[in-house]
């Protein structure tokens, strides 16, 4: 496959890193060329955290990108943070279930589409795997790994947790399962527009 | 010694948890390290796996005391070493100054930051000046500029090993983005690969009875007159000159018929790398050279390339505002080719920006 | 709609601040705030911080204030009060700050009787870099160099800053240590340490016990837990000298 640029981004807090680190491991599980960076600076708890991931076959070059192939804004901060990775090319994808300032969205795009991620977490989940939806979301729209590996990964970061609370292994997966058909979904929408 | 890695095996690890895990293959004894961002990660892995293999660590109290426990512990015949960054690597001159001055056998890791001062705590390429030329000497160090993990991994070994073999400080020059980021390396234990670990070997507190075995050991780094310091600094310069050319490394292609030859070092030297690739396929000749000792510079090799390339421009390409530029200067003096660059300090570059500027210059 | 009651040498436009939830720089910076004012010294005051998490307070008030190096705080807020003894030099770092790389300069501070005043927040670890190990390091804490528990052994003992401090300061010093548990407390040792300064009496330093939830790991009742039954009983909470009472407030 060729260069995937997958940059998330979300509320310290919210488990953009946690995400984007297994993610990054799974590709790497299937032997895919990987990187994962996040972005850091001064404080240890808040502000609005950028997880930057690329994933190919070949060597990849520099850790970081000036421009994403895809986008995804957990907040609404976050929107206005990461507005300035998207380009002609960039899939730029946001909560919908937050309210966005249409001016904060990217000037620049493919597609820009919202996903009901952070509504589906609160009223049919869990508002905990809200960042786990999300990772659905980005296999759902980028193919970047397998579904398999995705879960996988998910076991080994947080198999742990699941043995003391088997009921939360199965509130992972579902997560992920809808996360990845809501984003199929709504690719399929606005491919159709 | 215990077996680090039971067999060579694909791992998928951040810059610094490499490094503690490399260290470890090594050999080494002991750390001594100072809380500093982006480094902080490298003393989180080795206090955790130390004592599984018998090493030490303490967190000393400053960086200057980092560095000066390491050259007391190299000078008892222990393989220590050190990693800080920024305003830590400004402090640790002091003591990288004295190893430079006694041939103290001791390794560092720094992981640049932004600078001057605090600067950020993030990136750059601004410890080059630091890191070759710091202190008050004539810069008898050995300086490896890492590009990937691989790197990390392979330059820590080898480092320790040429620490102890030519008894100058050595440096991994690495930066935040490789400390914090995660890609995947093979790790391995030194035997499987055929590299045999330097022995230590202690400078003070050697076996034997004083006056009978043998005689006390003076050390200094101080002398009274000019004419003896003078002897002290050309002998010095001598037994650096003459060994350099066996640690000299550096990585270069397409620059036989380039008309363009893009200089980088570290991290950087990927993006030029994707660069060359993209610039060539759109019928443009360029080239790609990369010193990865930054010292010894690998003088030679640069000058070489640059003749047979017939190449109108270098474009050196950096995280900093002409540090690595006034090192590479000082080395080709005497180069007529024109040279251009893309400064941009504190801030990572990817191929676009080389491949943009190099359309700007030519 | 009722507005909270700030400061009036706080610097609005910083805030909401960028302190941890959880975290006492807030309460010290406040009551230090309330005894600005009640001194009325805000237009004399020069506020220096550290690195660390301290370096969050270098646009907390609505004084002029520096940003140094770690560990550079003392002598800086030192240099300001040689060159300018009519200014109130306020010095404000972590227990990485004051008693490991700083440690030189403040024993030296100490000893010349500075007449600067020195707060220094201590929650037993390196918040801002990631919850090392830091001087003030509890016996058997686990932080991320000492994942095992800190061994005094190999480590040596938490330092107890106010009273080496103490020991080494002439007459005219005022040398206390406050915690955030106790706010009435802690101000009026932050007042009688100002007021040190404003007299000219001498060196003046508090030691403010302090809370770290994001390090420590632990939830809200946790980290009272280990401030009041942890860190209180093993650094003594009181004045440790004081021209302004024979004995000190204990």
């Amino acid at each position: 496959m060729a260069l995937v640029r997958i940059a998330l981004a979300g509320e310290g807090g919210q488990g953009v890193q946690s995400v984007a680190e297994i993610l990054a491991e799974a590709a790497y599980n299937e032997n895919k060329q990987a990187i994962y960076i996040p972005n850091f600076g001064l404080e240890q708890r808040g502000g609005v955290s950028i997880a930057f991931i690329q994933v190919s076959d070949n060597r990849i070059g520099a850790p970081k990108f000036n421009k994403a192939d895809v986008v995804i804004a957990m907040s609404q901060r976050a929107v206005g943070r990461t507005a300035g990775y998207s380009d002609s090319n960039t899939l730029f994808v946001y909560d919908d279930g937050f309210n966005i300032d249409p001016d904060e969205l990217p000037k620049e795009a493919k597609q820009i589409m919202g996903l009901p991620a952070i509504n589906t977490a609160n009223n049919e989940l869990h508002p905990r795997v809200f960042n786990i939806i999300i990772m659905g979301a980005v296999i759902g729209l980028t193919k970047v790994v397998s579904f398999e590996a995705a879960q996988e990964a998910l076991e080994n970061k947080l198999g742990h947790k699941f043995e003391k609370n088997p009921d939360l292994r199965e509130l992972n997966h579902k997560a992920l399962e809808i996360g990845k058909q809501m984003a199929e979904k709504a690719l399929k929408e606005g491919v159709a527009k | 010694m215990l077996k680090v890695v039971d067999e060579t095996k694909k791992a998928f690890l951040t810059g610094n948890e490499t490094i503690a895990w490399a260290a470890l293959a090594a050999g080494a004894d002991i750390m001594f390290g100072y809380p500093i961002t982006p480094q902080n990660e490298v003393m989180h892995y080795w206090t955790r796996l130390a004592p599984k293999y018998g090493r030490g660590f303490l967190q000393t109290e400053d960086e200057i005391s980092a560095g000066f426990t390491v050259c007391g512990a190299v000078q008892a015949g222990k393989k220590a070493f050190t990693a800080t960054a920024g305003p830590g690597n400004v402090l640790m001159q002091e003591p990288f100054g004295m190893a430079e001055a006694m041939r103290l056998p001791l390794f560092a890791i720094i992981q640049q930051r932004g600078g001057p001062s605090s600067g950020t705590v993030i990136y750059s390429q601004q410890e080059v000046t630091l890191t070759t030329f710091g202190g008050n000497g004539e810069g008898y160090r050995v300086v490896y500029s890492s590009a990937t993990h691989q790197e990390i991994y392979d330059y820590t070994i080898k480092g320790f090993n040429v620490a102890w073999k030519y008894r100058w400080p050595t440096f991994l020059l690495g930066d935040g983005y490789q400390a914090k980021m995660r890609e995947p390396l093979e790790m391995y234990n030194p035997e499987e690969k055929g590299i045999e670990l330097e022995p230590a070997y202690p400078l003070l507190g050697l076996p034997g009875k004083i006056g009978e075995d043998r005689e006390p050991q003076h050390l200094c780094n101080i002398y009274s007159l000019e004419e003896e310091l003078y002897d002290v600094v050309m002998n010095l310069s001598a037994d650096y000159e003459r060994v350099a050319p066996e640690l000299i490394e550096w990585q270069e292609h397409s620059c036989e018929d380039a008309d363009i030859i893009i200089l980088t070092h570290g991290v950087v030297s990927r993006a030029a790398d994707d660069a060359v690739k993209a610039l060539r396929a759109q019928g443009i000749k360029a080239g790609y050279f990369r010193p990865i000792t930054l010292r010894p510079y690998p003088t030679q090799q640069l000058r070489e390339a640059i003749a047979k390339s017939g190449a109108k421009k270098l474009l050196i390409a950096e995280s900093s505002y002409g540090q690595f530029e006034r090192l590479t200067k000082q080395e080709i003096y005497g180069e007529t080719i024109k040279i251009e660059h893309l400064y941009m300090p504190g801030v990572g570059i990817i191929d676009h920006d080389i491949i943009n500027k190099v359309k700007s210059v030519l | 709609m009722i507005t909270p009651a700030v400061p009036k040498s706080w610097y609005l436009p910083s805030k909401p601040h960028k302190f941890c939830p959880g975290c006492g720089h807030g309460i010290v910076l406040k009551a230090l705030g309330e005894v600005i004012d009640e001194l009325e010294i805000q237009d004399q005051t020069i506020f220096g911080c550290d690195i660390g998490c301290s370096l969050l307070s270098w646009n907390f008030f609505a004084c002029d204030s520096t940003q140094t190096h770690h560990g550079r705080t003392t002598p800086v807020m030192v240099g300001i009060k040689r060159a300018r003894p009519e200014l109130i030099s306020i010095g404000y770092m972590g227990d990485g700050g004051g008693y490991s790389i700083g440690s030189q300069h403040l024993l030296n501070a100490a000893v010349r009787n500075e007449r600067v005043t020195l707060i220094l927040v201590n929650n037993t670890n390196y918040g801002m870099t990631g919850g090392q190990m830091a001087p003030t390091t509890l016996p058997g804490q686990k932080t991320e160099t000492t994942p095992y528990g800190r061994d005094p052994e190999i480590t040596g003992y938490p330092t107890k800053g106010p009273e080496f401090i103490a020991q080494v300061t002439p007459d005219g010093a005022y040398v206390a240590r406050a915690t955030v548990s106790k706010y009435k407390q802690l101000k009026r040792f932050l007042r009688n340490a100002l007021r040190n300064q404003i007299e000219g009496n001498g060196f003046s330093f508090v030691e403010v016990l302090s809370t770290c939830p994001t390090n420590w790991r632990t939830n809200a009742q946790q980290t009272w837990h280990f401030l009041e039954d942890e860190m209180e009983p093993y650094f003594p909470v009181g004045e440790l000298k004081s021209p302004f009472s024979k004995g000190g407030e204990k």
